[in-house]
């Protein structure tokens, strides 16, 4: 069940968006998400719409996982659906008038393009992570944050936590599955009862999680202590990140999209928000 | 009688997505009420995903898994009484400890059944006394035992639980000779005292032969055979063609067979070479 998360996994493949320089998707990534929020009337929106679609199609990405990586969501999406649909009031009548409840034709619209506009932006910050594989979006977050060195930030350490964490997230997921099948084989009742009574009954898990972490944990900084590692200093990578003509044809066309939603703002009135 | 039976049991992980894999197929076996089986199987064979059928934590892609003749999937069945039933402990059962005292955890398995406490203070010490650990260990954390000691532990802590059926995934992995032979022997005492119905999952072959009457050999998630020890072993060319490894002995009586010494092909145990070694050497002389 631990394994039907799909946000934040990664997808191998050998398309052209896999293989852009993962600096560059980064950045292009960012810059949709401000895109999005630029976005003001529904004509901008599906163009945002109609380019994430193009990408999916590029990436080779199937459509289904779409929809998985939502289920997880669908309560924020939801809640916001319905908060903008009973709080947001306009001029005129009412369409609906249930009690103290009032819903107006602007409620509907703003509703209708918050909802797309929240899919829109978790799908498109998805196909980064779908695409890239861990070892080459921490690099390329190192690199991006290089600059702040000089303030004596620690990038390089921050990005080697990063790296741990994530090549260590499968393996505690399977570790949790055996540890919950060796505890339900001694009986224990880990899907029933309430709140309080569930949190109880995790803790003949986490505690052997907890054990096996640290323990895990101290034999990798052995590890690589043996191996004289010793911080970012002077080190080289294995695979450097190049960056060639395909990473600056995506960077055009992603600016040609950005310069068309505004456009779009500007000259079709604006309307909901 | 047949405390387990399985009929026609497959089991595909991640069914119905583009990693499908089917782990175990097609098996149907039946285990009798006291027998003490070895199962033995290269990597990767299945194994592990077999056993877990047996006390309700997997549940069979298609197939029937039948607990005393009752199909543990039928509705009327509590799957939580099946597993109290069906004692299962895991590879590296260890990693299973989690109480501030060894004795508490051994009472887990216990306490989830709801059983009072003068009956949980008696099953708990009889468990460890099964298992070879002393009282003074009792108090201690659990993780502060060695890998021996952890290991019986664990297992203590499903013994407790009195089941009808006890299996052992490599009870004995990772530990040194003289905890490899403490565990095991204390699992072979343990079913001859009660005549629990054992399940042991092995890769050595030394020790499937020295305790199992029975032996279940799987291969690519099927089953080879499931036969007496005895039969099994005369079968040792099929047994190597298909990876597994048989006892040291055995490979040194068929090498002997192959310089032209043949000495029979039942032959696993030290004891028995030295007799048939020392019979053929008694003819030898009399020729
Ligand atoms: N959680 C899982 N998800 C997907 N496939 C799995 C999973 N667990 C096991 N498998 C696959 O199922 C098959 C059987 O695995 P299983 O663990 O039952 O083998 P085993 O005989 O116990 O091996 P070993 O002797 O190494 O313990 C293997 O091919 C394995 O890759
Ligand atoms: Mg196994």
């Amino acid at each position: 069940m631990l394994k039907d998360i799909t946000i934040g996994q990664f997808f191998p493949g050998k398309s052209i968006i896999h293989r852009l320089d993962s600096r560059f998707k980064i950045i292009l990534d960012v810059a949709y998400v401000v895109m999005l929020f630029i976005a003001g009337n529904f004509y901008s929106l599906a163009l945002a719409g109609v380019f994430m679609v193009f990408v999916y199609l590029l990436s080779g990405i199937s459509f289904k996982l779409i929809f998985k990586s939502l289920k997880p969501i669908l309560p924020i999406i939801l809640i916001t659906c319905l908060l903008n649909l009973f709080f947001i009031s306009g001029e005129g009548e009412p369409l609906v008038q249930l009690g103290f409840i009032h819903i107006y034709m602007e409620g509907i619209t703003t509703s209708i393009f918050m909802t797309v506009r929240i899919i829109f932006l978790i799908v498109g910050m998805s196909l980064l992570t779908y695409t890239t594989s861990p070892i080459a979006l921490t690099d390329a977050i190192e690199r991006l944050f290089s600059p702040l060195k000089k303030l004596h930030f620690p990038v390089h350490e921050l990005a080697m936590m990063m790296t741990i964490a994530l090549r260590f997230i499968p393996t505690l997921i399977e570790e949790t599955d055996k540890i919950m099948s060796a505890q339900k084989a001694r009986g224990a009742n880990l899907d029933t009862g309430g709140l309080i009574k569930k949190a109880k009954a995790l803790i003949p898990v986490l505690i052997p999680l907890f054990v096996s972490a640290f323990k895990r944990a101290n034999e990798l900084a052995l590890a690589m202590e043996c191996r004289c590692y010793r911080g970012g200093d002077g080190r080289t990578r294995m695979k450097q990140l190049k960056s060639g003509v395909k990473d600056y044809i995506a960077l055009i066309i992603t600016a040609a999209m950005f310069a068309a939603v505004i456009l779009l703002n500007i000259y079709i009135p604006i309307f909901g928000l | 009688m047949n405390v387990i039976e399985l009929k026609n049991v497959t089991y595909k992980y991640s069914a119905g997505t583009p990693f499908e894999s089917v782990a175990v197929d097609d098996v149907s076996v039946s285990i009798e009420k006291g027998e003490f089986c070895g199962i033995i199987g290269h990597t990767g064979s299945g194994k592990s995903t077999l056993i877990q059928h047996l006390n309700g934590l997997i549940k069979p892609t298609s197939g029937e898994v039948l607990i005393d003749g009752k199909n543990i999937w039928d509705k009327d069945v509590d799957i939580r009484n099946i597993r109290f039933k069906v004692g299962l402990v895991f590879q590296y059962s260890e990693h299973q400890l989690f109480e501030e005292t060894v004795y508490k955890d051994i009472a887990f398995g216990p306490k989830n059944m709801g059983l009072s406490e003068e009956e949980i203070d008696k099953r708990v010490h009889e468990a460890a006394e099964n298992m070879g650990l002393s009282a003074e260990l009792l108090e201690r954390s659990p993780f502060d035992l060695s890998g021996g000691q952890k290991r019986r532990a664990a297992l203590a802590g499903v013994i407790a639980m009195n089941p009808e059926i006890l299996i052992l995934d490599e009870p004995a992995a990772g530990l040194d000779p003289i905890g490899r032979e403490k565990v095991l022997s204390k699992i072979s005492d343990y079913h001859k005292k009660y005549g629990t119905t054992i399940l042991l999952v092995s890769h050595s072959m030394e020790d499937i032969v020295k305790y199992a009457e029975k032996v279940l050999v799987m291969n690519k998630g099927k089953i080879f055979c499931h036969e007496e020890t005895d039969k099994v072993f005369a079968k040792q060319d099929e047994i190597i063609k298909i990876g597994l490894d048989v006892p040291q002995i055995t490979k040194i009586i068929m090498k002997l067979r192959e310089k032209g010494i043949n000495l029979g092909n039942d032959i696993y145990t030290v004891e028995r070479a030295k007799e048939r070694i020392l019979e053929y050497l008694d003819k030898g002389t009399i020729c």
